[in-house]
């Protein structure tokens, strides 16, 4: 199908959150601190105040009112102490962009610093067990003993892999329109995955009821995970239009979205793995050390994936965490899955090649019954059929394993697999349907933020309804819809046609008006492991001069349920895998020991994939039938392309040159020194 | 200061701030939004604009350097209520996801597809270059995508070119 919005979006017409016409709008321009931790001295203010077009200034020095049930990084202003560099300390509002801009750098901070520690290591003293990770799983698991495990294997892995901190960078910078009526409701124009979930915790940071908060975000230019919860810039918005008396705009740049929006914490993962002489695994441990701010706990589930992938009578899991003098780490696509599966997936290279295996067939014959961690029995796992077909389509038979042995002029050329995998989850959601002008229209407060919600959600009623999609027309991105989970974890097509669904019944029964709550149902499901799966393979071509990875060819084979719409879908998963090749060659945020914060604070130096990186690459999909998901049948698909991209590559970079890279990125330099 | 130029045929005089951007004055004061602002420092594309014919990004482009300019943004591409055949084409392959690069890639396209002469993919350095999908990935590199659209964009502008 052609995404409903497509038109707006390619006329110009598609309207984002900075670009709401609102009349008399004033412009806020936050300042950030210079330090990594320490205290504000004091505030001069005096310049700034004096220049044209400046109506006020805020600061931690006179804290505007916020609610003490405030997150600790929406809670702006409250303190003058410093937690992170970048944080903000003040923001100035004058009447264009050009004037607050002009102005924040007329703000002068004084400061009172102290000793910083920005570096996560793997023996840093604090580390810690947090209670859980991310989203709700337990922070260790542990079946067999490990120790026994390899003792008695016959080959054995242990190996240490690190992942870099790296940044969603969606396309359109975080920003926010905040309007006060003058009975002091407020609306947010505001680029969110999730409208009602952004009303609910911006109304608890300015201390007010939900319902006096409306938060509109009808077109997002991506998220991928930063967008999930609001920013710094929703509750900055609002205090400036407060102050003001005005409606106020805060768009971020994209140095500002370095500091304040999220990224992905970096790792350092150790994984033990021993199997015995026919390649099944006795014992598997993954150990895994990341970072938070001082701030906010936000502990990665970075083991995760280690918990449902293989077959082993012994496993163990752990996630320590540190908080350090650094900005908030949060969700990025695959949070977990994606830096997890590149340690598990490298290192089961690893144990291929140390058991003399071939790598499909090692992750085959390891294939579990039943969830290994939990014990829990799968919904459905394709896995196997996915490795199957993936080789299959690649032409994988015909593969030497032998490394460094293929050569195409100046270019060593290798292939590699890695499995991906993601789990199935919903979130409980509300959704109406009626009968409006001969057409229907179903309502709810989900977000389209480039996956095609409302293209997925139209087809979902249609076939719920049975009637043509043009008959029906979704409203959604407006918290004053039907409450509805966010944009995330790969739920969203789940919960929120679930919700549609049953929405649709409900008019069916009505005749003219249905609504759904999913809440109960969510409740009173059956204990399952639910998780889709796949199979990724990529083909590199290593310059041995100047040590460029080139990836010539790459295929993903994933297992994920009923395929809503084809075209959504296939633009979903290559778009996961595009990512997926940033992080693996390219992606890194560079933290600065010396003053605290990020070094490469832009798109010239933080650098994603462009279109002349992107050679042949195809995603295809199995049947799957799986009836203890949802009524559509549906895995979500946002994150499990990004999952096995990069230990793919990595393998592959390995069987093209013989050098196991196993500290992302993997860069010209690290395969040349 | 004041300056006269036209957008999307349009004829605008407008008193300008001598810092703006000729992006900030489009999506400020013109009320034209659909030139994206993704980085403001010329490395993301999505400001593209096509200014005298020619693809250029506005966030480097002051507002007062242009005097006399015609400037054509997304909202200009289509004509009397059709698209532009890349507008048609990125909809019919899905070379767009978020959509926010979207017109900034269209305007790119639309300028790169009048440009002539060799790119640094090019291997015979005389006479005109063919539009192989690879001149297409190298000559639009200059536009970024992270939701991961290249392959259906190339596909589209490539439909568009043949």
């Amino acid at each position: 199908m052609i995404r409903i919005e497509g038109r707006d979006k390619v006329t110009g017409r598609a309207t984002y959150a900075a670009e709401y016409p609102v009349k008399r709008l004033a412009y806020c321009y936050p300042v950030q601190a210079e330090i990594a931790h320490g205290r504000v001295a004091g505030i001069d203010t005096t310049t700034a105040l004096a220049m044209p077009g400046v109506l006020t200034v805020l600061s931690c020095m006179e804290p505007p009112e916020l609610s003490p049930e405030a997150d600790p990084e929406l809670a702006l202003f409250q303190r003058r102490e410093v937690a992170y560099r970048g944080q903000f300390v003040a923001a100035v509002v004058a009447d264009s962009y050009d004037n607050a801009r002009a102005a924040a750098g007329a703000v002068r901070v004084a400061y009172e610093p102290a000793s910083h520690d920005v570096r996560l290591r793997a023996d840093h003293p604090g580390l810690y067990k947090p209670e859980k990770v991310n989203p709700d799983l337990p922070t260790d698991t542990e079946k067999g003993q490990v120790a026994a495990g390899l003792a008695a294997a016959e080959v054995t892995v242990e190996a240490t892999y690190t992942t870099p901190a790296t940044h969603n960078n969606p396309m359109e910078p975080h920003a926010t329109v905040a309007l006060w009526s003058g009975a002091g409701d407020l609306t947010l124009f505001d680029a969110s995955q999730g409208v009602t979930y952004a009303r609910n915790i911006v109304a608890q940071a300015l201390g007010l009821r939900p319902e006096r908060v409306r938060v509109v975000s009808r077109h997002v230019g991506g998220g991928f995970g930063s967008k999930g919860t609001p920013r710094p810039n929703a509750v900055l918005a609002a205090l400036a239009a407060r102050a003001a008396g005005r409606p106020v705009k805060v768009a971020l740049t994209r140095h500002q979205m370095y500091d304040v929006t999220g990224y992905r914490t970096p790792t350092i993962q150790r994984i033990r793995l021993g199997a015995d002489a026919e390649g099944r695994i006795t014992a598997l441990e993954h150990e895994v050390a990341e970072q938070s701010s001082t701030l906010v706990e936000f502990a990665e589930q970075t083991a995760s994936p280690t918990r449902i992938m293989y077959a082993t009578p012994s496993l163990r899991t752990a996630h320590r965490l540190v908080r350090l003098d650094v900005a908030t780490p949060s969700w990025m696509r695959a949070p977990g899955e994606c830096p997890g599966m590149f340690a598990l997936e490298s290192a089961m290279d690893e144990l291929a090649v140390a058991a003399g295996l071939d790598p499909v067939e090692l992750r085959v014959r390891n294939d579990p019954d039943a969830e290994p961690a939990s014990g829990l029995p799968f919904s459905s796992r394709n896995l196997v059929a996915c490795l199957r077909e993936g080789a299959r389509r690649f032409g994988w038979q015909d593969r030497d394993p032998a490394p460094g042995a293929r050569r195409d002029g100046r270019r060593l050329v290798g292939t590699g697999v890695a499995s991906s995998t993601y789990p199935a989850r919903r979130l409980p959601s509300q959704a109406s349907a009626s009968i409006e002008n001969g057409g229907y229209v179903v309502r709810i407060a989900a977000a389209d933020i480039g996956t095609g919600a409302r293209t997925a959600l139209t087809r979902i009623a249609a076939t719920a309804l049975d009637v043509d999609p043009d008959l029906v027309r979704i409203e959604l991105g407006d918290s004053d819809l039907p409450h509805a989970s966010l944009a995330g974890g790969s739920m969203g097509t789940a919960s929120w046609g679930t919700a549609v669904t049953l929405a649709c019944q409900d008019l069916l029964r009505d005749g003219k008006h249905g609504f759904a709550d999913t809440t109960e149902i969510l409740r009173t499901l059956p204990n399952l492991a639910r998780h889709a799966f796949g199979a990724q393979f990529a083909e590199v071509r290593v310059d041995a001069d100047t040590g460029e990875v080139r990836i010539s060819r790459m295929l993903g084979v994933f297992a994920a349920g009923h395929i809503v719409d084809a075209t959504l879908a296939r633009s979903q998963f290559i778009g996961g895998m595009i990512m997926g090749i940033g992080m693996a060659l390219m992606e890194q945020t560079v933290t600065d020991l010396e003053f605290g914060g990020f070094t490469n604070r832009d798109l010239a130096q933080y650098h994603v994939p462009v279109n002349a990186d992107i050679e042949r690459i195809d995603a295809v999909w199995l049947d799957e039938e799986d009836d203890e998901l949802n009524p559509m049948g549906a895995k979500g698909i946002g994150e499990i392309g990004i999952v096995g991209t990069a230990a793919a590559v990595a393998n592959a970079v390995y069987h093209a040159t013989g050098r196991r890279i196993r500290d992302l990125p993997i860069t010209p330099a690290k395969l040349l020194l | 200061m004041e300056i006269t130029l036209e957008v999307n045929g349009v004829p605008h005089t407008v008193v300008v701030d001598p810092r703006i951007s000729l992006l900030d004055l489009l999506r400020e004061r013109l009320e034209l939004t659909g030139s994206k602002k993704g980085c403001d420092h010329g490395q993301c594309g999505a400001c593209t604009v096509l200014i005298d014919g020619r693809r250029a990004l506005s966030c480097l482009a002051l507002a007062v350097a242009q005097e006399g300019s015609e400037i054509t943004t997304v909202e200009g591409l289509a004509g009397d209520g059709q698209l532009h055949p890349l507008q048609a084409a990125f909809l019919e392959h899905d070379a767009l996801q978020c959509g926010y690069c979207t017109p900034g890639q269209l305007c790119s396209a639309v300028g790169m597809l009048a440009e002539r002469g060799p790119s640094a993919v090019t291997e015979e350095l005389t006479g005109e270059p063919e539009l192989t999908a690879a001149e297409i990935r190298e000559r639009m590199s200059g536009n970024l995508c992270r939701c991961g659209a290249y392959p259906n964009i190339v596909t589209a502008i490539a439909a568009v070119a043949r």
